[in-house]
């Protein structure tokens, strides 16, 4: 019988430990990224972020994404839907962490339809069609340009655009960014400089209405 | 006591570290995967293919105490090591970086962890691996005394 013992106490010790290592590690990293948020600010936010929702807004929502990952595209509805029920309190930042293979190319013609002003009408499209042009086992690229007129897009100017330099390195700085941050998957979000506890839409829901809470 | 208890109850201890030791290592690659967000690159996951079953078949061998469980972990345990050599070599750059075989984004290469200036992860499995490949051959070697 001591045998059994010995094993179940020895289990229940490992298990304790793991979940305590669990919540050391996240409290440190909460404390880490708020440090950041406060001293590092623009690892969070640059200048050149394309954003959304009033300059007033205290509540800043910041999405590391990629044009051809499906979760980021699951999430721009819920997310929409949540600054709409919090009209004015939230600002969206949009970062590039275009980790799908040949991703770059999305987010050089997203940044390219910026300078036509076209950015959201673009990205909105993006996402709907996303099936069609980035599909895990064939993926097609090409494909995404029959979809680009309905957002009221010159084509012509978007082809010389987006293969402007500046764009290169607008993806380079997020990339580095999101090094910084230890995003690895996408999408990855900071409300506040504060990270998700673990990922879904309930989570961000509940760190957001709590960010809300604390700043109004 | 006779002394055939304390022998017997010594090689109950040997499989008894060793699934320890089995379980540190599985809970530990979780914990750098899904609570720090290391991707696990291929390598790494040949290695917890040998590592996570040893938790769960030195557990059977230890209830009731079964001599035949060298025979099916011990083969378990030195595939493990084999992987854990090679990420090794290939880590400390002994083996150049072209002839690695992981793709897509994660590189088998990338430093992640390194405590105290030597300790990295796959030095971690390779102790591992080798620690419970050691007490085995010795366990087998008592038992057939």
């Amino acid at each position: 019988m001591k045998k059994q013992v010995i094993v179940l106490i020895s289990l229940v010790c490992l298990i304790l430990l793991f979940v305590l290592g669990v919540n050391l590690y996240k409290s440190q990293r909460a404390k880490k990224y708020e440090f950041m948020a406060q001293e590092n600010a623009s690892t969070f936010v640059r200048d050149y972020s394309q954003t959304l929702g009033s300059d007033d807004a205290k509540v800043y929502l910041v999405k590391f994404s990629d044009p051809a990952c499906e979760t980021c595209s699951a999430f721009h509805p819920f997310v929409k839907k949540l600054m709409a029920a919090n009209q004015g309190k939230i600002k969206l930042v949009i970062r590039y962490a275009p980790f799908h293979d040949g991703a770059d190319y999305f987010v050089k013609i997203l940044e390219a339809a910026k300078r036509q002003g076209k950015y959201w009408e673009t990205l909105d499209i993006m996402y709907k069609t996303q099936r069609y042009w980035a599909s895990h086992h064939n993926p097609q690229p090409q494909r995404i340009w029959q979809f680009l007129p309905s957002a009221g897009l010159n084509l012509d100017k978007i082809k010389n655009d987006m293969n402007d330099p500046e764009i290169t390195k607008i993806i380079q700085q997020d990339l580095a960014d999101a090094k910084a941050l230890n995003v690895r998957k996408t999408p990855g979000f900071f409300v506040n400089g504060k990270s998700l506890p673990s990922f879904g839409y309930k989570q961000l829901q509940d760190l957001v209405e709590s960010e809300i809470k604390e700043m109004y | 006591m006779t002394n055939l208890d304390k022998a017997s109850n010594s090689n109950w201890t040997i499989v008894f570290i060793c699934w320890i030791i089995a379980s540190v290592s599985t809970l530990g690659s979780l914990f750098f995967s899904e609570v720090m967000d290391f991707p696990p690159c291929a390598l790494c996951w040949y290695q917890r293919i040998f590592m996570f079953p040893l938790v769960i078949i030195l557990l059977v061998g230890l209830f009731p105490f079964d001599k035949s469980i060298i025979k099916y972990a011990l083969p378990l345990a030195i595939a493990g090591w084999g992987f854990a050599f090679y990420h090794y070599l290939l880590y400390s750059g002994f083996i150049p970086e072209s002839i690695q075989p992981c793709s897509q984004g994660v590189s088998c290469s990338e430093t992640y962890l390194d405590l105290f200036g030597f300790l990295t992860i796959p030095m971690l499995s390779l102790i591992s691996f080798s620690t419970i490949i050691v007490l085995l051959f010795i366990l087998k070697r008592r038992l057939s005394k």
